[in-house]
């Protein structure tokens, strides 16, 4: 039969399994937020570095999947968050308050760059972006505070003794991650979330259903900039140092991509999952050096070859499956 | 002042050539590889490594790499581009990324840090120049780079628009689909236009190695001039291209004229305006944001 | 001869069956008229013949070769080319380039550029002219010959006339006169039934996807085969075995 009776479907966003996984996020970040009290240093210091790596998958996530949006120069604004944080810092600003700044500044920048730069479509939007990172770094090296390639330090932070400036900086990552995870998953859900999906899906039937695509994919530009700058100011809270070369390099992107690809381009869950297992590949594997690299990159091409969805996105088609739901399901 | 326009276009005509193959296959294949940068530096090491371990010239050396390099081409295509365009117009761009990941790092891997030239292999012609009037010398590299790219770029515009093949790339790049009802087989015509575009980059790989030195990760700056030179000349233009090489070195010279490190800085700043000139002269747009001006439009 | 046979042809787009077991056969030199309605599965069909559509079942004989899974440009070098429905020339190419195309084939046989202007003639002034600023007969002349140029032993015309003023309509007919008689294979669908009866010998019918009426022109009239355009006559369609709810 061509018609079907429309009473037999039913709509929905919340499942058992999605409350489930809400509350056992929720419980999660308050384990971790004491966890400082039981785990050693080591350990603060790496669940930091997870937690930002979750904040860059995040965000670049939700410019790729949802907003249909590919850079390779996101390092652009990790970069000057790391770096509006040193140069307000050198105010005499404490560091943390100037991380804060750093932040927001970019977010600031980020609007008329996502204005001019989204006149791009597709390949020439992703490498405009990288050429963007490489114009910011070289004017950033201009600057006699940062002393060119040889960098400078947040050395404000020392004032804050070693132990207590650890926990601080884990808190402030768990923070913002767990602040901009909540941010991301109550947008999707509003709607302007519905607009941003149906974006993805297809412009042209969004466009024909009044959706402003372009207004979205600011919105989402400038989102995804802000986030990725918080993540670079607080990766120079716990690195200390700022050497341009190693925060405007396209590497950032490059795990960023690894992350979502793996984890599952524009799936909430994916991107939490594809940091997650970079953050595993990485401690096991960094080690092996450039092996290591070459094993991250012919992971992204494989995955984009034969698992475009990602693991996740593999995952939630076989079993139907949805921990953090942003979308709806229509069921017979 | 002469002396410097005269190196800058000489410069621009490596950056045109460079920029060959990246803008053939944005303009008949709309993909930017992002590879790209990466198999350039991939047909320097092989120059190289020839003339390294076997004292062959590069211009030999030649003969093998770019039918080797059209051959890798074509089975990008085949393998990679066919195979993840269908995921999207977006997913070639990762996956070209990734693999320029992997050709970057497994060349550092092989070669090491040390950086490489092609110099030592083509005897006086590394630093002869000619005298032009004015006392103005440019070195021969620099000439033979700038009339490769021209031929280059002229030879694939012939291609194009003269044999059945280029017509055939040109019906399929346009509309695949209606090629397909015409009898043009499009799979055959893009990998054969993506031959070609990687098979040219194997020219530009001795330009590469024989003005200068590159090594392992050399491949992503030459990406962005390639880019840039693509973009200033109007992507899609093969002519506008050479063009575009020359604007990006005479922007870079600039710079570098007005501050010691402003040489990338000109060469960026310019891409910029280029792109900020085409949004404000897209159709409509300019005389919209007159009469916006001019208080008629809203 | 049969040239051409299709075998219980399905054609779905998702969940909506466009083309329902077809089966039909069409003989060397025949000019067959594919009438029917909007929506009634005429251009899937030629689609299909062409290979841009894949059937869901079914088998598609050529010249006694089984072309079903062959791809479109294998099957214009088997000899079967589509004009397509709307045109679709290569708007940045010029009207020559578009007719080069066609030869690209290598089919080997008498259609020549220059041919294809002596029997287009206004085309030959727009010869170097980008399809794109063409008009509608000048487009729908190029798409002809571009078609013609393959050498074709079955050509498939969708649509012709759509979108033509009436005189544009006449001219391009006329000048498909001699093409006509030259003993070429033609499958047509065209929405004019005082036309397609005048050129064609057979007409088929379609409607909802499937064939309503199969008749030489002789053995059919224009009632019948309005009838059968607009599902009238339940009897005549349960002749043919195809029962199946009315269309209102």
């Amino acid at each position: 039969m061509t018609t079907t009776n429309l009473t037999s479907f039913r709509i929905e966003r919340w499942t058992t399994a999605s409350v489930v996984a809400v509350c056992l996020c929720v419980a999660a970040i308050v384990a971790l937020a004491i966890a400082p009290a039981v785990l050693g240093a080591g350990a603060v210091d790496r669940l930091t570095a997870l937690f930002i790596y979750i904040v860059l998958a995040a965000m670049w996530n939700a410019l790729a999947g949802y907003g249909g949006l590919v850079s390779i120069g996101q390092q652009l604004f990790f970069g000057l968050g790391a770096y509006f944080t040193i140069r307000i810092a050198n105010l005499g600003v404490d560091p943390f308050i100037a991380m804060a700044f750093g932040a927001i500044v970019t977010t600031v920048i980020a609007y008329p760059v996502g204005r001019f730069m989204l006149k791009l479509k597709g390949g020439e939007f992703a490498i405009g972006m990288w050429v963007l990172a490489e114009l910011a770094h070289l004017l950033v090296n201009l600057d006699t505070l940062i002393q060119g390639e040889t960098g400078t330090s947040l050395i404000s932070l020392n004032a804050y003794d070693i132990g207590l400036r650890r926990n601080l900086i884990y808190w402030l990552a768990l923070a913002t991650m767990a602040g901009l995870l909540s941010a991301l998953f109550f947008l999707l859900r509003s709607r302007t979330g519905a607009a941003i999906q149906a974006i993805r899906d297809s412009e042209e039937a969004a466009a024909s259903l009044g959706v402003d695509a372009i207004r979205t994919k600011r919105l989402i530009f400038v989102i995804a900039a802000g986030g990725i700058a918080a993540a670079g100011a607080l990766w120079l809270a716990s690195a200390i140092s700022f050497q341009p070369k190693t925060y405007f390099s396209v590497q950032w992107t490059a795990y960023m991509i690894f992350m979502v690809l793996v984890g599952g381009i524009g799936k909430f869950e994916g991107a939490i999952l594809g940091a997650i297992l970079f953050f595993l590949i990485e401690t096991w594997f960094a080690a092996a050096g450039v092996w290591y690299l070459i094993g991250l990159g012919a992971v992204a091409l494989i995955f984009s070859l034969v698992l475009p969805k990602g693991l996740w996105g593999y995952f939630a088609d076989r079993t139907g499956l949805r921990l953090l739901p942003v979308g709806y399901v229509v069921r017979e | 002042m002469l002396n410097q326009i005269a190196q800058a276009i000489v410069l621009g005509g490596y950056y045109a050539l460079i920029a060959c193959g990246l803008s053939f296959m944005l303009s008949v294949m709309r993909v930017i590889n992002l590879a790209h940068g990466s198999l350039l530096v991939l047909g320097g090491y092989f120059l190289w490594y020839l003339g390294e371990n076997y004292q062959v010239s590069p211009f030999v050396g030649l003969l093998a790499l770019v039918p080797l390099l059209a051959l890798a081409g074509w089975a990008l295509q085949r393998f990679l581009l066919e195979r993840s365009a269908r995921g999207g117009e977006l997913l070639p761009i990762l996956t070209t990324f990734g693999l320029s990941i992997v050709l970057d790092n497994l060349l550092f891997e092989q070669f090491g840090a040390d950086t490489r030239s092609l110099a030592p292999y083509i005897g006086d012609l590394a630093w002869d120049s000619f005298e032009l009037p004015g006392g103005i010398f440019v070195g021969q590299i620099g000439v033979l780079t700038l009339v490769a790219a021209i031929v280059l770029l002229g030879g694939l515009q012939l291609f194009l628009s003269r044999t059945g093949t280029g017509k055939a790339i040109r019906a399929t790049a346009e509309d695949p689909d209606t090629a397909g009802i015409v009898g043009i087989d499009a799979r055959k015509a893009s990998a054969i236009a993506s031959a070609i575009a990687v098979g040219s980059i194997g020219v530009a790989s001795a330009a590469l190695g024989m003005r200068a030195t590159f090594d392992a990760y050399a491949g992503g700056a030459q990406l962005l001039f390639a880019f840039e030179a693509t973009i200033i000349g109007g992507a899609g233009s093969l002519w506008g291209t050479l063009i575009g090489g020359i604007v990006l070195a005479l922007a870079q010279t600039a710079g570098a004229a007005i501050h010691p490190q402003g040489f990338l800085i000109g060469g960026h700043l310019a891409f910029i305006l280029v792109l900020f000139a085409r949004f404000l002269f897209l159709p409509g747009e300019f005389t919209y944001r007159l009469r916006r001006i001019a208080g008629l439009a809203k | 001869m049969t040239l051409l046979s299709i075998e219980n042809l399905d054609v779905r787009y998702g969940q909506f069956k466009a083309v329902r077991s077809v089966s039909l056969k069409v003989g060397a030199g025949e000019v067959v008229a594919m009438i029917g309605a909007n929506g009634a599965g005429k251009t899937t069909l030629l689609r299909t013949l062409a290979g841009a559509i894949r059937p869901a079942s079914g088998r598609i004989l050529f010249k006694d070769k089984d072309v079903t899974a062959l791809s479109a440009h294998e099957r214009v070098k088997s000899g079967m080319v589509l004009v397509p429905e709307g045109r679709r020339l290569f708007a940045r190419m010029t009207v020559e380039e578009n007719l080069q195309l066609g030869g690209l084939v290598k089919r080997g046989g008498d259609w020549s550029v220059d041919r294809i202007f002596s029997i287009f003639p206004n085309l030959v002034k727009r010869r170097h002219a980008k399809t794109g600023t063409l008009s509608g007969g000048e487009q729908q002349a190029t798409a002809i010959g571009r078609a013609l140029m393959t050498n074709p032993d079955v050509i498939f015309f969708d649509e012709i006339s759509l979108g033509l003023s009436p005189l544009v309509v006449d001219q391009v007919y006329a000048s498909l006169a001699e093409l006509l008689k030259s003993g070429v294979t033609v499958v047509l669908v065209e929405q004019d039934l005082k036309r397609a009866m005048a050129v064609a010998g057979r007409a088929i019918c379609m409607l909802e996807g499937q064939v309503v009426l199969d008749r030489t022109m002789a053995e059919t009239s224009r009632d019948e085969i309005t009838e059968a355009y607009f599902g009238l006559k339940r009897g005549q369609r349960n002749d043919h075995g195809h029962g199946m709810g009315g269309a209102h």
